[in-house]
């Protein structure tokens, strides 16, 4: 049956909408019918934004009185399912899309498609993953009944407005949640970020394993900023703990498509290169000649980041 | 206090991958090692358990063929016993199946939180615990980088796009962890030794009651295709001779990046 409703989860964010909540919309309307938006805290107050992507209705959860948002947002979408559901309800890759998702699945007793990149309606939505490092393809579908869950990467689709006015605000009420529902932020910590965010960035620095200790780190953000761009991670510095793992750049961490991406002491992984082989031109230094990120990269440099990062520092300073 | 740890064992990620003839799921017949993700549960869970001054860690596991390679290096670290669930009916069970399992498997246990990676290195569905916590009646906290337990309460440093968010939950609770919550400890080698006699309960799906929900029939999803993604080719790679900072700048000019 080819797809003729779509919730899209549109998560509020500090600054407005989550863009991926954004691509997804644009992404719904394009597979044709309707469209609808689901938020809570500060979201309602963008129906103008989500109308524009597509949304014709916007169900409001409210105000959340610091409960995580997995619980309540989940418990009120499955209510939402109950009087009438959707052919595909989709959720950005987020900290809290994942736990909203899961939650659903749970609820509903309906599996969720994690990794999405692409979906097309082929009578019925055909999702595509990339694995093995983004070095094979694989196409997928839900066998049973609906509603189907996806959990879509960002950057898959292009955030394109569609001319809609302002979407209608409707209450979503969140049922009682008992239990599950108990887990309380009792404060937020905003950490000082100059320059753009990672996944929204133009250039890239990133840093892997190569730069030896967690203080040669400071050479990736003084780039990044001499650049005007955003500091990256592989995974192996997140998981040494020299950078949080919202820095971290790959299949589990953010995906990039900067215009430039520089990678220093990263030997490219299969599991790094899928969060950023989409990134315009690609500059990479390491010391292995036989690193796979030079299968990749535009420009490579077999050489001692050590030497180079430093050189490559004073040249644009000096400018 | 006593933890559960939920961990995988996961296809060596050192090997080349490998997707099963016919249904295109992961193939899993090779060697199987603890995924390196669950090291950091694995460890906050012993210290916790230090810190209240009693109780045991007990690992609960899902793997094809039997496998206990992985249990037994958790179980070098010093957790104290294990629930492997294994069974050829498992074979192709997605992230919600795998709840269900691992969601009768610890209500063998006696647990007052339970610890996991937020995502598995090979899966990376990343929904799998909180739909063990949704399944168990349970809240949940992801995405700690910090975890401490004040009696029946637990407080956790939550990750977040800007920074972090403290946030509390009592128990019974699921908390998913990221890498850097903790040091993990290498197993000593008197750990590994005692890992050989600690007992791993050995459970099926009958065992479980959950004829007809895992399985590929179970997680009602399909791969429909599979095909070798574009490659990206690439462009000029030089040695440095002292010019290779030169050279970048020389790029970024040429593209307009700069």
């Amino acid at each position: 049956m080819p797809v003729s409703t779509i919730w899209v989860l549109a998560e509020p964010t500090a600054s407005g909408i989550n863009s991926t909540s954004l691509e997804l919309l644009s992404a719904a309307h394009a597979l044709g019918g309707s469209v609808e938006a689901i938020t809570w805290g500060t979201g309602s107050q963008h129906a103008g934004t989500l109308g524009a992507h597509g949304a014709t209705r916007v169900h409001d959860v409210g105000d959340l009185a610091g409960s995580l948002p997995g619980v309540p947002v989940a418990a009120a979408i499955a209510q939402l399912v109950a009087a009438g559901a959707p052919d595909a309800i989709l959720i950005p890759t987020s900290y809290d899309g994942r736990d909203i998702a899961g939650r659903l699945s749970a609820k509903l007793d309906v599996p969720v498609l994690t990794n999405v990149v692409g979906l097309r309606d082929e009578g019925g939505l055909v999702t595509s993953h990339a694995v093995f490092g983004g070095s094979l393809d694989v196409a997928a579908k839900f066998t049973g009944q609906g509603p189907g869950i996806y959990v879509v990467r960002a950057k898959s689709f292009v955030a394109e407005p569609t001319g809609g006015s302002t979407a209608e605000v409707v209450a979503l009420a969140v049922p009682d949640t008992g239990a599950t529902g108990l887990a309380t932020i009792t404060s937020s910590h905003v950490e000082e970020r100059t320059g753009p965010a990672l996944d929204e960035a133009a250039i890239v620095v990133s840093g892997g394993r190569g730069l030896g200790d967690a203080s040669a780190y400071s050479m990736i953000e003084e780039l990044a900023k001499l650049l005007n761009g955003a500091a990256g991670a592989s995974r192996a510095i997140v998981d040494a703990g020299w950078v949080p793992y919202s820095h971290q750049v790959g299949q589990t961490g953010k995906t990039v498509k900067p215009s430039v991406y520089l990678a220093f002491g990263i030997s490219g992984a299969t599991q790094h290169l899928v969060g950023m082989k989409g990134s315009k031109t690609i500059v990479a230094v390491n010391k292995d000649q036989d690193a796979p990120i030079f299968s990749i990269a535009d420009l490579g440099i077999v050489g001692d980041l050590h030497k180079v990062l430093p050189a490559l520092i004073d040249a644009l300073k000096n400018r | 206090m006593n933890v559960v740890v939920c961990v995988k064992q996961i296809p060596d990620p050192a090997a080349p991958p490998a997707l099963e003839p016919g249904s295109n799921t992961l193939d899993r017949s090779g060697k199987l090692i603890l995924d390196d993700s669950d090291a950091y549960g694995v460890e906050m869970a012993l210290q916790l358990v230090d810190t209240a001054g009693g109780g045991e860690v007990t690992l609960v596991s899902m793997a094809p063929n039997g496998e206990t390679a992985g249990l037994r290096t958790a179980l070098a670290m010093g957790a104290a016993r294990a629930v492997l669930v294994s069974d050829p009916m498992l074979k192709g069970t997605d992230a919600l199946g795998t709840a269900k399992v691992l969601a009768a498997a610890v209500q063998r246990t006696q647990f007052d939180l339970i610890l996991a990676a937020t995502e598995s290195t090979d899966g990376y569905t990343g929904t799998t615990p909180v739909q063990l916590a949704e399944l168990l009646g349970l809240p949940s906290v992801t995405f700690a980088k910090s975890v401490a337990v004040d009696g029946m309460t637990v407080r956790v440093e939550r990750q977040t796009e800007a920074g972090f968010d403290e946030v509390t939950c009592p128990l019974p609770a699921v908390v998913t962890v990221t890498a850097g919550v903790v040091e993990p400890r290498y197993p000593s080698f008197k750990g590994i030794m005692a890992a050989k006699s600690k007992p791993v309960d050995q459970v099926t799906v009958a065992d479980l009651g959950l004829d007809g929900q895992v399985g590929q029939a179970g997680a009602r999803q399909e791969i429909t295709s599979v095909a070798a993604a574009e490659a990206r080719g690439a462009g000029e790679i030089v040695v440095d001779d002292g010019d290779g900072a030169a050279r970048i700048v020389t790029y970024l000019e040429s593209i307009k990046a700069i």
